[in-house]
């Protein structure tokens, strides 16, 4: 049975994962935030609420960009992973 | 002392490769950087690859390239909850050779390709990321990466959709989520036999299928599969905004797509191997961001080339062909030795050549008019209704179509809507 959710289905791709974070959230803005855009714009649901504020997790991130260019307020410290590290695509 | 080169490309996707390939045939020096470990490695994509521009470039390469399948049939179908209306378009022409296009996996293609750049002579640099541009007065002369300076006569940005450098050279805007379509993708493998089986398929022929109907609930968008030698390509792309605004997201969009009952039976046993996402600049010629500065090009999804004719988006055969036409401009300045913004700027010249900005402007009014919900929530239910209330035979008197028409049509769309609709395909497509 293959997997139906995205953490499930990232685990089969390949990622380097740095020690380095590559996006941050300013937490001061995100946790005012009614919007919560970064939630449903995220393909790898980096994006999770826990308990009533947004937390990141950049491990499953396939550095698509959605998450910068959806958030209005500008609250995205958006990066690439630093060279080498990330999503590695087999097939693409 | 530090070697300045003719020409740095950044990026080695479809766009950089086509390029930093060109430039380095002319005799150009030229260095190709690459975040990725390997080229290709940070790129995916959902889409046929058009052989006859590749067939000029390398005559015969389906049979060194890493293709997958030629396509031999086109398929389009609507797809209801539960029920589906689909067209076939088959060609023996398109069985022959140079074949019209190919299913291809853009991590194991890209990497070849910059073989071959790098074979006619570009360094490719792979795990090389650029991360500022370096700037004499206000002119670009080369780039920053990895803590070095790499000076440069012209740096050709090909870093794709969400283009730092292009932004660092001050000629785009941010981008918005109106603009963009969110592609999210997996790869299904299934034994070759099989796959063969089930599309009904022999040898190297290939399947390129879109959809699209009440699986994206009303979000612009569609969906496709596309057979691969021993995998499937499935994926939707959906607009970017919409999914914010109603606050869903794409994955549960995908998920419904491949329950649906017409999808799931080309997919049953088979098993994912990969799970993708990608951005894809769809807003057209509006949204193109200025092309060149002093110093600097920017090519391919950098440059919001995408053509959406409907049917279709393209985006990586625009890529490559906008890739040479930098490369071109790149060649002509380096003959007059004159690399500021005037003497680049012939670069728009060599995209009307290529048909880049002439397709880009013949379709400029089809991404508005795709922003109409109706081609997404009505017409395809209203396709699949009218077919099953003519194949229905349910014992009871059949009714003149167009009576049937105009029940379906009810609270659904207007005759008025309809024409207006008709209308505008006109203006559009």
């Amino acid at each position: 049975m293959n997997p139906k959710k995205i953490e499930d289905k990232l685990a089969v791709n390949k990622f380097d994962v740095d020690q380095e974070v590559h996006i941050r959230i300013k937490e001061d803005i995100c946790c005012q935030c009614k919007e919560l855009d970064c939630l449903y714009a995220c393909p790898a649901g980096c994006f999770t609420v826990f308990e009533d504020h947004i937390t990141f997790s950049f491990e499953g991130c396939l550095e698509c960009g959605s998450c910068r260019i959806v958030c209005e307020k500008e609250a995205i410290d958006w990066t690439l992973p630093r060279a080498g590290f990330g999503i590695c695509y087999l097939y693409g | 002392m530090k070697q300045h080169f003719d020409a740095i490309v950044v990026g080695a996707g479809p766009a950089g490769c086509a390029c930093g390939l060109t430039l380095a045939k002319s005799g150009l020096s030229t260095l190709i950087v690459e975040r990725g470990k390997f080229a290709g490695a940070k790129n995916m994509w959902g889409g046929v690859f058009y052989g006859p521009l590749f067939h000029q470039l390398f005559p015969d390469f389906w049979e060194e390239a890493p293709v997958e399948r030629y396509i031999l049939h086109h398929r389009i179908s609507f797809l209801t909850a539960d029920a589906a209306l689909s067209a076939d378009f088959f060609s023996s022409k398109f069985g022959r050779k140079p074949y019209n296009s190919f299913s291809l996996l853009r991590a194991k293609f890209d990497r070849w390709f910059a073989d071959k750049a790098q074979q006619a002579g570009a360094i490719v640099a792979s795990g090389l990321q650029a991360d500022d541009l370096l700037w004499d007065g206000s002119r670009i002369v080369g780039i920053k990466a990895g803590g070095d300076e790499l000076p440069a006569n012209v740096v050709v940005a090909c870093d794709g959709v969400n283009s730092i450098l292009a932004e660092k050279a001050g000629l785009r805007k941010r981008l918005l989520p109106q603009d963009m379509k969110q592609g999210v993708k997996e790869v299904i493998q299934i034994p070759r036999q099989m796959l063969e089986q089930r599309f009904n398929l022999s040898g190297d022929e290939g399947v390129a299928w879109e959809f699209i109907g009440s699986f994206t609930k009303g979000i612009p968008g569609g969906a496709f599969i596309y057979t691969n030698k021993d995998s499937l390509s499935i994926g939707i792309v959906v607009q970017l905004s919409a999914l914010i605004k109603n606050k869903i997201e794409a994955n549960d969009l995908l998920e419904e797509f491949k329950e649906h009952p017409e999808v799931a039976r080309y997919l049953s046993e088979g098993e994912l191997v990969e799970y993708s996402a990608h951005l894809i600049p769809t807003s057209g010629r509006a949204k193109m961001p200025e092309l060149f500065a002093d110093g600097f090009l920017v090519a391919g999804d950098a440059a919001a080339f995408c053509l959406v004719t409907g049917l279709n988006l393209e985006g990586s055969n625009l890529a490559m062909a906008s890739g040479m036409a930098a490369a071109e401009a790149v060649i002509q300045a380096k003959k007059k030795e004159d690399f500021s913004k005037k003497s680049l700027s012939s670069y728009s010249h060599f995209l009307k050549q290529s048909l880049v900005l002439k397709d880009l402007e013949t379709f400029r009014k089809a991404p508005k008019f795709l922003e109409n919900p109706r081609i997404y929530n009505v017409y395809p239910g209203l396709a699949c209704d009218m077919a099953e209330k003519i194949f229905t035979n349910d014992g009871r008197p059949k009714k003149k179509i167009w009576k049937q028409l105009k029940r379906s049509m009810k609270g659904n769309v207007s005759l008025l809507q309809i024409a207006s609709d008709l209308y505008n395909i006109k203006k559009a497509l």
